[in-house]
């Protein structure tokens, strides 16, 4: 029982151990393309301000001290406030600036899609019917008796 | 009017809605003398409690919005501490807003300019929007009544507080 659970043991062990050890390092060069420098109001990747320079080394810092991306960037916001972030976050009422424009979308592909069937059908209905008919009644009576005067 | 003129009105309202919106929450204008000095409550930069202008009702404030990434704010710091030193009391009290920056920056800070007046963090620069700030640092004279009645978008030095800042305050140091 015991060399079961000793084996049970060692190959969740040789699972886990891989995995764990291919968790990737947090880079800079990776979170700076994800965050904000919030006094340049650009990408920290494209900043070089002073506090951009500050953010940066405070990312350094905390990759040296083992920090995974998720907990700098949880770091940086609770520094500099949500708006750290270049992309926001996926839940609350962050989560509308991914729904609002997928719902727009689908609202305006509907309204396209509607559009285009009510000129189809418009367009085909057009098609069967005769052409646009010629003077009536005394009109048409009128219209012979000109044609007649003239030798065509 | 028919319902897809409806739609098309709501539509456009709603376009020009946002675009307001867009506009108006850039940024605000900044606060002017004689309006009431914005009350937002902030975190202490030392300790773990909040403040607000409002727990300073019934003193001349002076808001000075810093960081510890700009120059002109470590030129100015040593002027406002000697200020303070002179006139800080009951009456008035010089207050730091540290501004989109770091907390350890902003502790250093202030422990390297030996700032002995209350700070304040703002690291989202919330506050700082609320005052229509355009950069740092930026300095107001809120009144007892919490009015502004001065502010210098820019750095002060000893010669402007002592002749643009002091001529507000009370004669008495208490």
């Amino acid at each position: 029982m015991k060399t079961r659970l000793a084996l049970i043991a060692l190959a969740v062990l040789a699972v886990a151990a891989p995995s764990a050890a291919a968790a990737p390092r947090a880079s800079l060069t990776e979170i700076e393309k994800q965050v904000m420098c919030p006094v340049c109001g650009t990408l920290l990747q494209l900043a070089e301000s002073p506090q951009a320079q500050r953010e940066k080394a405070f990312i350094e810092r905390l990759i040296a001290e083992g920090k995974t991306e998720d907990q700098i960037k949880d770091a940086l916001v609770a520094e500099y406030g949500d708006e750290v972030l270049a992309l926001p976050q996926d839940s609350g009422f962050s989560l509308s600036a991914y729904v609002v424009p997928i719902v727009a979308f689908v609202v305006a592909a509907i309204a396209l899609a509607f559009g285009v069937m009510r000129w189809r059908r418009a367009s085909s209905s057009g098609r069967g019917q005769p052409a646009a008919a010629g003077p009536k009644g005394d009109d048409a009576e009128r219209l012979d008796a000109d044609l007649a005067r003239y030798d065509l | 009017m028919s319902v897809r003129s409806s739609i098309a009105v709501l539509a456009v309202l709603a376009l020009v809605g946002l675009l307001v919106f867009g506009l108006l929450s850039k940024g605000g204008s900044r606060v002017a003398v004689g309006e009431p000095a914005p009350g937002t409550s902030l975190p202490q930069l030392e300790g773990g409690g909040s403040e607000s202008l409002a727990d300073y009702k019934g003193r001349w404030v002076l808001v000075n919005f810093w960081a510890s990434w700009c120059e002109p704010c470590k030129e100015e710091a040593p002027a406002l501490e000697e200020f303070q030193r002179q006139h800080g009391g009951a009456k008035f009290t010089v207050l730091g807003v540290d501004t989109r920056d770091l907390t350890s920056d902003g502790r250093e800070f202030v422990r390297e300019y030996g700032l002995s007046y209350p700070q304040l963090r703002d690291g989202d620069g919330g506050a700082a929007h609320d005052y229509g700030t355009t950069g740092v640092p930026e300095n107001f004279l809120v009144d007892p009544e919490g009015k502004v009645q001065w502010l210098l978008p820019g750095p002060v030095d000893d010669e402007y507080l002592r002749e643009q800042v002091e001529p507000f305050l009370p004669q008495e140091k208490s």
